[in-house]
């Protein structure tokens, strides 16, 4: 069974007079990604949605054969941006298939090294990419209204982030020349540093090793990185603030500014931050170190916790075609029949893919994207379910707060909410966020949940420190466990990358790699539709959403399909290419647009 | 007197060449590691290039899609001036490795925009095509753009290869300046800016042709190697080798290749004097050179050589230098499949294209 989401919109495509817009490339985004929209300007919404990336690389390609310890250098440059996420995940994938577990300091420098890494990433492109579409030169572009009412609409927590009006804060978020656009890269680089000093480098790191880290755990070292992580504390207590005010007078100012983006809630979230505590890397233990993560992971649909078992997540991924330019490897070899725990394991599931690439014409009424459609099998329905992850946080918070698992003093999750404390600072006192499940799957809630964790990956920080200081206090200092690679083996990596899920399987046959597929975020965000007609999420977020930009189609900037796709913090290293056309009037389309069979590899971030 | 001129603005001179254009591509086979990596620069800064911060240079207006203010059409409109020769000057920086698309019937591996007239995406081959005789100069950042780097392994099925692999080892810029080639995967910050400062500087008049060795490098960031530079290098010296990651020893028998391959990185830091690679425990897996990855895999284990010359360390310091510089010479050469020719030799023999 596919899984057709419900179109908001009551009115019949076929009466409608539709306009080709596309934009491509579409920039402030890492990667290659392409929009291309039909419009529905007298109805002031986007009828339909096509997002193609236009980059093959071919990692599972060209990783078979090569040493499985040279996994994580390999995969670190999927992406240029989180590269390390792939890093650490790959790590993890091998500690499993190695049978090697590392020394508990190892695994605490690990999730320093990853918190830094949200903390940088969210900053970067909240406030350096996304901040544009939300600045007073992009708004003044689009809807002069809108910024005339921010002028005069005072910020109510001005006294926390010290600007005035709404407007003071579109002005500050001016590219390179305003203030907190200037602060936020700034602190960019402070984050980075803090990186560096527990994986080496940013982005591809050079300490990680399965088994543990190379890093040498020092007083100085853990000292060097709280300094800086108690500055980005500070920072955080006046950014929550002035997000919350930006976004909140966004719905204030456009009445109906939930619809844009909104999409059915389907969130996936495979969890991060391994506790070495519970976490032996087997996997027929997973179920419970999975739930033992400083982030639950989770799959929720309709705003239900359908799962937190990694391994019920793990056995129903599903990799569909459909409209990618592949060919099926339905008739190749089956590479794991059954898990380690004796479930069987579908031919779609990545430990079974091969990768066959078939470059040819783009033709968006049949193949047209590198990306291919990763799906969840739903086995209470049967569907195929086209799960997001709204850039991360939102599906990261979303499970978390309703598993009401993690408790660790710095976090709470209450079963409905997540509690975030930051400790008093040099100006500031202490402070407790509370991020709340929101109404929508929208795109302001997806930015709003990144702003939060940034501060719940400040949290999560502090208590990694305080248990990294233990362990040296103790004189614990190994950071590295000794393996041996098995000539026979599987492996599956479950890790959060910053913008969303992320997983790395492996197939290990005479000491190499036979069979090697990561999943990042973005395959299963800007996929196309697969062969059951589903979109993907950026299509199906694209679509129906309503138009709130005051310009017509000669000058139109698609700045709420903008919003809508960089919601979803997009990471093509395999992208999504909107292209502008020149506001050509379609036919009329008796086409059926919505499930219509349509719509990449290469997954970076 | 607010009317008055102050004395020292004699120091201060004009570019004779007002504004300069940076088309930055990043639709190679890359990862955008090298935009994001330069955005941690500060040595100098991308903002202190665009806000003027650095006298004499000239206006410089930044073309890169990982932070530009424009979309779509709006971003490409630069593209297509320069193609036609509108936007003069600009510097053309690639990032990615340029894929072979002679190798197949149909299709493309990469691309960045679409073409009006066939609705089909413009190939990144044919925007180095349009491009590459209008630009004052080529930079190429990162080794995927210089050499090829981790997409162009061996079994590939793209057969990508560097800039200068595609444009010719011999191509110079219409200013007659070579490729200028900025490895490192990524590229380490501020040695990509340090080079585009000192193009700036160039194309102001305000500095001779930029030095660069025979395959392009700037001399001043790669003329020494990782273990001259590294701060373990001492324990290298006393026979002091590590057996297990995260201790503070010479890592060389845990997989470092640093006594041969070319970059600063442990010296220079990797941002503000912190991390690196060998210097914080991380094994020099040779990301900056025409060999890598390949020349260079299994990354874990001990470089052949290094048991002889960690053994040999000190007393026959001439006779290692000789025997480094042979090793050198093979891992600045890369594989042989790295051509523009019709074929795919990389070893993956596919059926479906």
């Amino acid at each position: 069974m596919s899984t057709v989401t419900t179109p908001h919109s009551g009115t019949p495509i076929e009466s409608r007079k539709l306009v080709e817009m596309n934009w491509d490339p579409i920039t402030r985004i890492v990667g290659s990604l392409g929009i291309f929209t039909k419009i529905d300007f007298e109805n002031r919404q986007v009828a339909e949605c096509h997002s193609t990336s236009s980059i093959f690389r071919g990692y599972s390609v060209f990783m078979k054969g090569k040493d499985p310890r040279d996994a994580h250098f390999i995969t670190s440059r999927i992406c240029g941006i989180c590269g390390d996420n792939h890093a650490t995940c790959a790590m993890y994938a091998q500690n499993m298939a190695f049978g090697v577990q590392p020394p508990a300091l190892g695994e605490w420098i690990t999730n320093l090294g990853e918190a830094a890494e949200y903390m940088f990433d969210h900053n970067i492109f909240q406030d350096n990419l996304v901040g544009v579409d939300f600045c007073e030169q992009m708004v003044k572009e689009t809807n002069p209204k809108v910024l005339a009412k921010a002028e005069t609409t005072l910020s109510p927590h001005s006294n926390l982030h010290g600007f005035r009006t709404i407007a003071d804060i579109m002005r500050a978020l001016n590219p390179f020349t305003g203030s907190f656009y200037k602060e936020a890269l700034q602190m960019s680089r402070m984050t980075r540093e803090m990186f560096c000093l527990m994986e080496g480098r940013h982005v591809h790191p050079s300490t990680l090793y399965p088994g543990g880290v190379g890093t040498v755990p020092t007083v100085q070292l853990f000292t060097d990185y709280l300094v800086r992580l108690m500055k980005y504390v500070e920072f955080m207590k006046k950014v929550v603030p002035l997000h919350d005010d930006l976004f909140d007078f966004f719905y204030d100012a456009l009445p109906g500014y939930e619809e844009v983006g909104r999409r059915r809630i389907l969130l996936g979230c495979w969890g991060s931050f391994n506790d070495p505590a519970h976490c032996d890397y087997k996997y027929k233990h997973m179920t419970d170190w999975g739930r033992k993560m400083f982030v639950t992971p989770g799959v929720v649909v309709d705003g239900e916790l359908v799962t937190t078992d990694l391994v019920d997540i793990n056995l129903n991924i599903r990799i569909l075609l459909g409209s990618s330019y592949y060919d099926d490897w339905i008739d190749s070899p089956t590479f794991v029949k059954y898990d380690p725990l004796g479930n069987p394991v579908d031919q779609r599931h990545p430990w079974n893919q091969t990768t066959i690439p078939r470059p040819q014409k783009r033709d968006f009424e049949d193949k047209y994207t590198w990306v291919m459609s990763p799906r969840w099998y739903d086995k209470r329905t049967g569907d195929h379910l086209a799960l997001d992850t709204g850039g991360g946080p939102i599906a990261r918070f979303w499970a978390t707060a309703l598993a009401g698992r993690v408790d660790i003093g710095y976090i709470k999750a209450t079963g409905r909410s997540v509690k975030i404390y930051l400790p008093k600072t040099t100006s500031l006192p202490e402070v407790e966020f509370e991020w709340k499940i929101p109404k929508w799957s929208n795109a302001i809630e997806r930015d709003r949940a990144r702003t939060y964790f940034q501060a719940y990956a400040a949290a999560a920080a502090l208590h990694f420190v305080d248990q990294a200081l233990k362990e040296l206090h103790a004189g614990r200092t190994a950071t590295w466990s000794d393996f041996k690679v098995p000539e026979e083996a599987i492996g599956c990596g479950f890790h959060e990358a910053v913008r969303g899920v992320l997983s790395h399987h492996v197939v290990i046959r005479e000491g190499k790699i036979a069979n090697y597929h990561p999943y990042p975020p973005t395959p299963w965000n800007a996929n196309p539709r697969d062969s059951y007609g589903t979109p993907g999420p950026y299509e199906d977020a694209v679509q129906n959403t309503p138009i709130f930009e005051e310009n017509g189609p000669d000058k139109f900037k698609g700045i709420d399909i903008m919003r809508t796709v960089r919601s979803f913090d997009p990471c093509l290293p395999c992208g999504v290419h909107m292209y502008l056309g020149n506001g050509k009037t379609l036919e009329t389309h008796h086409s059926p647009m919505f499930g219509a069979a349509h719509s990449g590899e290469e997954h970076a971030g | 007197m607010p009317d008055s001129v102050p004395y020292g603005r004699s120091t201060q001179h004009p570019s004779p060449i007002p504004e300069v254009h940076i088309l930055w591509m990043t639709s190679g086979l890359g990862c955008d590691g090298d935009s994001v990596s330069i955005t941690a620069a500060t040595q100098p800064s991308i903002e202190d290039v665009l806000l003027g911060a650095i006298p004499g240079l000239p206006k410089v207006h930044l073309h890169n899609p990982v932070l530009a203010y424009e979309t779509g059409d709006d971003f490409l409109k630069f593209w297509h001036m320069a193609s036609k020769g509108q936007l003069e000057p600009f510097v053309l920086v690639v990032e990615g490795s340029i894929p072979n698309e002679k190798i197949k019937k149909e299709g493309y591996w990469a691309a960045m925009g679409t073409d009006a007239a066939t609705g089909q995406p413009i190939t990144t081959n044919e925007w180095l095509d349009r491009l590459s005789s209008k630009a004052l100069a080529i930079v190429c950042a990162g080794t995927c753009a210089t050499y090829g780097g981790i997409h162009a392994m061996s079994g590939n099925p793209t057969g990508c290869m560097g800039v200068a692999d595609y444009l010719g080892h011999r191509w110079l810029s219409k200013a007659g300046i070579p490729i200028v080639n900025v490895p490192g995967c990524p590229v380490q910050p501020d040695n990509f800016m340090e080079t585009l400062l000192y193009l700036l500087y160039q194309v102001a008049g305000l500095a001779p042709m930029i030095p660069l060795d025979d395959i392009g490098r700037p001399k001043w960031l790669f003329g020494r190697t990782v273990h001259e530079g590294c701060d373990r290098a001492g324990y290298y010296e006393q026979g002091d080798f590590a057996t297990e990651y995260g201790a503070p020893q010479c890592i060389v028998k845990l997989g470092c290749w640093g006594p041969v391959v070319q970059c600063n990185v442990p010296k220079r830091g990797w941002m503000a004097g912190i991390g690196g690679c060998p210097n914080v425990g991380g094994i020099c897996i040779g990301c900056t050179m025409p060999g890598f990855p390949d020349k260079f895999m299994p990354f874990m284990d001990e470089p052949p050589g290094a048991r002889v010359s960690s053994n040999m360390s000190g007393a026959y310091g001439r006779v290692m230098r000789g025997l480094r510089s042979i090793t050198k010479n093979t891992l600045n050469k890369e594989p042989k499949w790295r051509h523009p020719r019709p074929q795919l030799t990389t070893g993956y023999h596919p059926k479906s294209y």
